[in-house]
């Protein structure tokens, strides 16, 4: 299924079986590299620069919210099939080799709030990606230069990106305008009108109360 | 803050030198300017803060977010099909770039073969999405230095180019153009015919405008040597496209990689030395006649045949058929409102975009919705190394420097 040659996959299986806890060749594009957490800054610092290997771009840092936890409300996000294991998120890295045009994903399973090692020492694009799956994950980084949200405010509760965050879940902030003031209704955790009405903030004003108030 | 005041709007995030907050700025005589997030010259919703020591840019922090509208979130949320048109919003001086790219993953995922006049037409409108694209990043860049000519001879190309896309999918700036596995429409009457005159306007007036800019003295006094970036620098931090190219990294996926119909086509990459603004100009006008020599060959080359792919699963139901047969309908709106299964599996399908490497990276578990849609936007890469671009430059060239990596908000904060 993936076109990526075989040779390579057990030289790299052979050279790192020691960081490496599983490859993934089955539905996917390229192969996957499940890495140990602690081995993971000496598996990229090798990988990127050993003859014959080279991956030496960063195409990309992600993650993945990969075992939700159970019985969380269905907030219309489809299919919740998790993934298995004791983990709750797989941070995912796309390494690209400018020498030899050729891609590996590389993926490390992490636990709620465990660390995983920053990689800005190998690579200065890490720098802000890692700032945004901190900011959308909450997963630390470890030695990470200037580990603060990218994305969000940072008086912002929570990371939107986790399958238990609801999707309509509103935040304000002192200092705004309240809500009555606009004749809008607070509306609970999961976004759903506290009155019993329900659907957007907006679908919910009130315009009438509005005008009599004038 | 007080909350009762209901006025006060403190700001949005924590100031970009909290860090250093008790550093008095009157004693060690440098100034703070503060760049964004609404300012004429950034041409998006961006922030960069510089400290200045008289003129010159000691240091600096870049702000991104302001655009932020959880958009891998709502990949989530959406049937693959409703997406389509949020990729428009990425990067929307190249939304067809982003249609195509988006698409592609999910056939990729589905194992969907798609037709050759299909293959054909997307990558003809890539290119009209690069030369688009080239043309607002090196006009905007020269009308923030006072060369107004190019803007708005080169802006002149840019609606005829729109309009052609308006002929093509009915609308200009928000495409949403392609289908999975097919598009919304194949080309109209006459479209071909009149896609080489756009060609032989834009090569016309670009020779025009690559005479008045490229050894205008004051452009080039402006440019050059501003905003350097070695090769080394932009691969750390994972820089694509042209402003990888001006630092002389010769890599270009459509070569290197080819999808679409690239292997077909005979382009060359332009590569420049510098590593500075002017280089930056200069491969975006190259690139630019590239495009132009690769639309010539695609008008030639067009393939005839049909545009859907033979494939039940995410074939639409033909208009025709739909208000006449009852079966038809109840398809119609199972395929809508319910979407169709991709099978589990994952795929990351990256593509040159105008910008740089632009691609989505899917994760499906089975059902009508991604489990996770990753949308890596080359906007993201460029903006992290501004502050280490414009360090040491005077801050009227900060504007050249941000023009010249061309951010767009839109893909930036997604």
């Amino acid at each position: 299924m993936i076109d990526f040659p075989k040779e390579k996959i057990d030289r790299i299986k052979a050279r790192y079986g020691d960081s490496i806890e599983e490859v993934v060749t089955e539905k996917t594009d390229v192969p996957i590299f499940f890495v140990r957490k602690d081995k993971l800054l000496d598996f990229m610092g090798s990988i990127r620069t050993e003859e014959g290997l080279e991956y030496n771009f960063l195409s990309d840092v992600t993650a993945y919210d990969d075992n939700p936890p159970a019985n969380i409300p269905d907030y219309g996000l489809g299919s919740l099939k998790a993934g298995g294991g004791s983990h709750r998120f797989c941070m995912v890295y796309q390494l690209f080799s400018l020498k030899f045009l050729d891609r590996i994903r590389v993926k490390v399973r992490v636990k709620e709030e465990e660390q995983v090692p920053s990689l800005t020492v190998l690579w200065k694009a890490a720098n802000w990606l890692e700032r945004e799956v901190f900011d959308l994950y909450g997963i630390p980084f470890k030695d990470h230069p200037n580990l603060r949200r990218i994305m969000l405010d940072d008086r912002w509760v929570g990371h939107p990106q986790r399958k238990d965050y609801p999707i309509k879940k509103y935040q304000r902030f002192p200092g705004s305008a309240t809500l009555e003031h606009l004749g809008l209704e607070e509306l609970d955790s999961n976004g759903q009108s506290q009155s019993g009405r329900t659907g957007h903030a907006l679908a919910n004003s009130d315009l009438n109360v509005k005008q009599e108030g004038k | 803050m007080n909350e009762n005041t209901g006025l006060q709007s403190p700001s949005r995030k924590k100031d970009a030198f909290d860090d250093d907050e008790n550093q008095d700025i009157f004693e060690s005589s440098q100034m703070l300017i503060n760049i964004g997030p609404q300012h004429p010259a950034t041409h998006g919703t961006l922030r960069v803060a510089c400290r200045l020591n008289g003129e010159v840019v000691v240091d600096s922090r870049c702000e991104l977010g302001y655009l932020h509208r959880g958009m891998e979130k709502l990949g989530e949320v959406k049937t693959y099909h409703k997406f389509i048109p949020y990729t428009d919003r990425l990067n929307y001086c190249s939304a067809l770039q982003n249609n195509v790219a988006y698409v592609t993953t999910i056939e990729k995922l589905m194992g969907i073969e798609i037709p050759p006049r299909n293959i054909y037409i997307r990558t003809m409108v890539c290119e009209m999405a690069r030369i688009i694209d080239h043309i607002i990043c090196v006009g905007i860049n020269a009308f923030d230095l006072g060369a107004m000519t190019y803007f708005l001879l080169g802006f002149h190309q840019r609606e005829e180019a729109y309009t052609l896309i308006e002929s093509l999918c009915g609308s200009r700036l928000t495409t949403s153009y392609t289908r999975i596995g097919g598009l919304s429409g194949d080309l109209p009457d006459n479209f071909l015919p009149r896609m080489k005159k756009w060609l032989d306007g834009v090569e016309t007036c670009f020779k025009e405008l690559d005479k008045l800019l490229t050894n205008n003295r004051i452009w080039v006094d402006r440019t050059q040597g501003v905003g350097v970036f070695t090769a080394e620098q932009a691969l750390a931090y994972s820089m694509t496209g042209p402003c990888l190219r001006a630092s002389n990294v010769n890599i270009d996926l459509r070569r290197d990689r080819p999808y679409l119909a690239y292997k077909e086509l005979e382009f060359d990459v332009p590569v420049a030395k510098g590593g500075d603004v002017y280089d930056r100009y200069l491969v975006r006008m190259a690139e630019i006649f590239e495009s132009v020599r690769i639309l010539r060959q695609i008008v030639d080359k067009m393939p005839k045949g049909p545009i859907w792919a033979d494939d039940k699963r995410v074939r639409i139901p033909e208009k025709e058929r739909v208000y006449n047969s009852m079966e038809s309908l109840i398809h119609h709106f199972k395929f809508f409102m319910e979407g169709f299964d991709v099978p589990e599996g994952e795929a990351y399908c990256p593509m040159e975009g105008p910008n740089g490497e632009m691609g989505f990276y899917a994760i499906s578990r089975g059902g009508p919705k991604a489990y996770r849609l990753r949308i890596r936007a080359p906007s993201f890469f460029m903006f992290q190394p501004v502050d280490e671009m414009i360090k040491g430059e005077n801050i009227a060239d900060v504007i050249a420097v941000i023009g010249s990596v061309n951010i767009i908000a839109g893909e930036l904060d997604r």
